[in-house]
């Protein structure tokens, strides 16, 4: 069904159209770098999302020229006021990630945060954002949440949800500190810098396989969250799983409490039903929702497997092409869990959006750049 | 705290005898394939041993977390590893839960994992033998399963010609820890000689693995992780067989998948769906959405059986799957065993429980 005004929209995809437009946020060494190494002339598209390939676009969505999302008015026009959204999260999920150059990933992460903030979150104030890091190296990842947190219009972190390793590993938690400290979620997208093949038995042939492994990978993700104890660790943090798909989840759910009543000498640090942590923590953005088109009662039974309405956040997945027209939302869904949906559950996940942030110093939202 | 449950006596309608899809047979000792082997394989067992792709020789590196992985009641009195003794495996499990037949899995020492491709072969033929004489021959409930080395086709296609003339082996064991995803060129030979003799592939998780992490983003740092890749490691696996094709240029081709749980499978139906919708031209040899693939020539072994906080849930997963799909499987003699009376904590019908219990896998398996 048609999605009703005043929604927001968790997972937003603008892209910065080429890198020189990152020049002017990079300082005098990479500015140097950039131009003379022609870093500048290359798109730092993810392999994961392919240009011209039918998911990274839908067909009306297509600019006339340039990558998808790239175009602010044509986003303006079907992304914000086509769905009527009264705040939309940009995920700049930008190919800095990739780089195996850790302080060349920091630059050009903390640039495109930058853009970001001058290029979207400037020109309109429905606007929020996504803090990219580069995870290559959490304390890099750490010190650029720090220092993007004082814009009040970030309000969350956003990882790839396959990197070098599997990301509830104590060497990521920095981020999470950083992330609970500046009370940012993290969000975690589809999407993998391929350090390994994407499946357990090697590397696909296709790329619709690589996209299907994403369900596959948001699953060991949070397995990786639940039993390195993040959790338990960082006690306010949540996590945002983005273009995950959500049916899996059941499963996940099913599998992982049975799995730690059988093994839960070997995580001590787990003091309740995973399935618990899950509903109380993790939250997944709508969109792609893979359930079969004639039958809207498969995502009220997932619903009802997950035993809650409080974990779904809406999202368009704007410009990826999930869903055609308006048919953003699945059909019979109760007024209640529809309302969540699309506001309530944002609201609380995210303090930010609340407007009550009331860490010292920040900046009120819409007072401009991030300096 | 078990007593109330242990003491749940039989209802009449429980005694079915049943097909049980997953046991395993376990060496004596090392030297157990020694009669199977040939002189020049035995020196270099004994001298240079297995060549896996991991960084501990003969153990695992996600430690089990009970009694190596295996009931701790399943230690024979004469010594050996569980699963070793067949009167124990007689008294323990066939004779109490009443199984008409038994379908044996043989992990271990089966060349699955080993990188020397000759030794490979040469162990796959001894554990092929060992199964006929010390488990088959002595015990006529049980079937075993066809061990190759699934990374040398050309050697898979001659065991299973082999071995398919003896009607006691009624499937083919594959690791699914391969070097590539299963569904890649490379292993059609295989598929082609299983259509040809009329046996299902049956998929076990092995131990070692195929040169890739356990997951997508790395290898995992706890058993609990390492044991739900189980699950997600065989989405790749079904996403492969179909997006490759291979039910298209095999359309009799049956796949049995075996220790890695069943409901996560509806879900990836829809998500294969939804996907090949946009890039079919990616892939045009696909030509039907791929969940019909997944309906047609998977068959799922109903252990570690998940357990939803509302056990009514597993029904509409079965809804979903089929009834037709599900074959019964113990995993005899490991920690997570399901025993067949408390498999499913959900009321079955009759025809459900013939269905899941005996008659899904006769049909699968030609018993």
């Amino acid at each position: 069904m048609k999605v009703p005004h005043g929604a927001i929209d968790c997972d937003i995809h603008p892209a910065v159209p080429d890198t020189r437009a990152l020049l002017p946020y990079l300082d005098d060494y990479w500015r140097d770098q950039f131009v003379n190494r022609h870093i500048d002339r290359s798109a730092f598209t993810l392999m994961s999302y392919p240009p011209n390939s039918p998911l990274s676009c839908r067909p009306d969505w297509r600019p006339e020229q340039g990558l998808p999302g790239s175009d602010f008015a044509a986003l303006k026009r079907d992304a914000l006021d086509g769905f009527g959204t009264r705040y939309s999260i940009c995920n700049v999920f930008h190919g800095a990630i990739a780089l195996f150059n850790e302080d060349m990933a920091a630059a050009l992460c903390a640039a495109v945060n930058d853009w970001t903030a001058k290029e979207l979150l400037d020109r309109d104030p429905r606007l929020r954002a996504s803090i990219l890091v580069p995870l290559q190296s959490p304390a890099l990842a750490a010190k650029e949440i720090e220092r993007v947190a004082k814009d009040p219009r970030f309000v969350q972190v956003l990882m790839p949800v396959m990197a070098d390793h599997l990301i509830g590993g104590r060497a990521y938690w920095p981020i999470y500190e950083a992330a609970e400290k500046h009370r940012l979620p993290v969000a975690v997208h589809a999407g993998s810098t391929f350090r390994h093949a994407p499946t357990y038995s090697g590397w696909t042939s296709y790329q619709v396989e690589d996209y299907v492994a994403n369900g596959a990978a948001f699953e060991n993700m949070l397995v990786s969250f639940i039993a390195e104890g993040v959790f338990q660790k960082y006690p306010s943090l949540k996590l945002v799983c983005t273009e995950s798909g959500v049916t899996w989840l059941p499963t996940l759910l099913w599998r992982v409490n049975k799995d730690w009543r059988g093994v839960r000498a070997e995580v001590p640090w787990i003091d309740r039903l995973p399935s618990d942590i899950v509903r109380e923590r993790v939250r997944f953005t709508l969109q792609p929702l893979d359930v079969p088109k004639a039958d809207a009662g498969v995502f009220l039974k997932t619903m009802e497997h997950i035993g809650s309405d409080r974990v779904f956040l809406f999202s368009t997945d704007y410009p990826h092409w999930h869903f055609d027209g308006e048919e953003v939302l699945p059909d019979g869904l109760p007024e209640d869990s529809l309302r969540r949906l699309l506001t309530e559950n944002a609201l609380e996940t995210y303090p930010r959006l609340r407007g009550d942030d009331t860490l010292a110093g920040n900046p009120r939202p819409h007072d401009g750049a991030l300096q | 705290m078990n007593a109330p449950v242990l003491e749940k006596s039989l209802q009449p309608q429980q005694r079915l005898a049943i097909v049980d899809c997953d046991i395993h047979p376990t060496h004596k000792s090392p030297a157990a394939l020694v009669p199977y082997l040939p002189a020049r394989w035995v020196e270099h067992a004994r001298t240079f041993g297995a060549h896996v792709r991991q960084g501990l020789v003969g153990q695992l590196t996600h430690p089990r977390m009970m009694a190596a992985g295996q009931r701790a009641d399943s230690y024979p009195a004469s010594g050996g590893p569980p699963g070793s003794d067949l009167p124990l495996m007689q008294k323990q499990h066939l004779d109490p839960n009443g199984v008409e037949i038994g379908m044996l899995v043989a992990l271990a020492r089966g060349g699955m994992e080993e990188q020397n491709q000759e030794f490979a072969a040469a162990l796959s033929h001894a554990v092929n033998d060992w199964q006929i004489e010390e488990w088959i021959r002595p015990e006529p409930r049980l079937r075993a399963g066809i061990v190759v080395p699934q990374d040398d086709p050309m050697t898979c296609v001659g065991e299973i010609e082999l071995r398919a003339q003896n009607p006691a082996f009624r499937q083919i064991i594959v690791s699914p820890r391969t070097s590539e995803p299963l569904g890649r060129r490379r292993y059609w030979p295989i598929y082609e000689a299983a259509e040809r003799v009329g046996l299902p592939i049956g998929l076990h998780p092995a131990g070692a693995s195929g040169g890739h992490p356990s997951t997508g983003s790395g290898w995992p740092t706890y058993y609990l992780q390492e044991h739900y890749s189980f699950e997600t490691g065989m989405q790749g696996i079904v996403a492969s067989m179909i997006f490759e094709g291979i039910f298209e240029r095999f359309p009799k081709l049956r796949v049995c998948m075996i220790e890695c749980g069943f409901s996560w499978t509806p879900a990836l139906g829809w998500r294969m769906d939804k996907a090949w919708e946009r890039m079919r031209k990616e892939v045009p040899h696909v030509k039907r959405p791929p969940s019909e693939y997944l309906r047609e020539h998977f068959w799922f072994a109903t252990q570690p059986i998940e357990e939803p906080e509302n056990p009514k849930h597993l029904v509409d997963i079965i809804d979903w799957i089929g009834w037709d799909k599900l074959v019964f499987s113990s995993d005899y003699p490991h920690w997570d065993f399901d025993d067949p009376r408390y498999t499913f904590k959900i009321n079955l019908t009759e025809k459900q429980r013939t269905a899941i219990f005996r008659e899904n896998a006769k049909a699968l398996y030609r018993l």
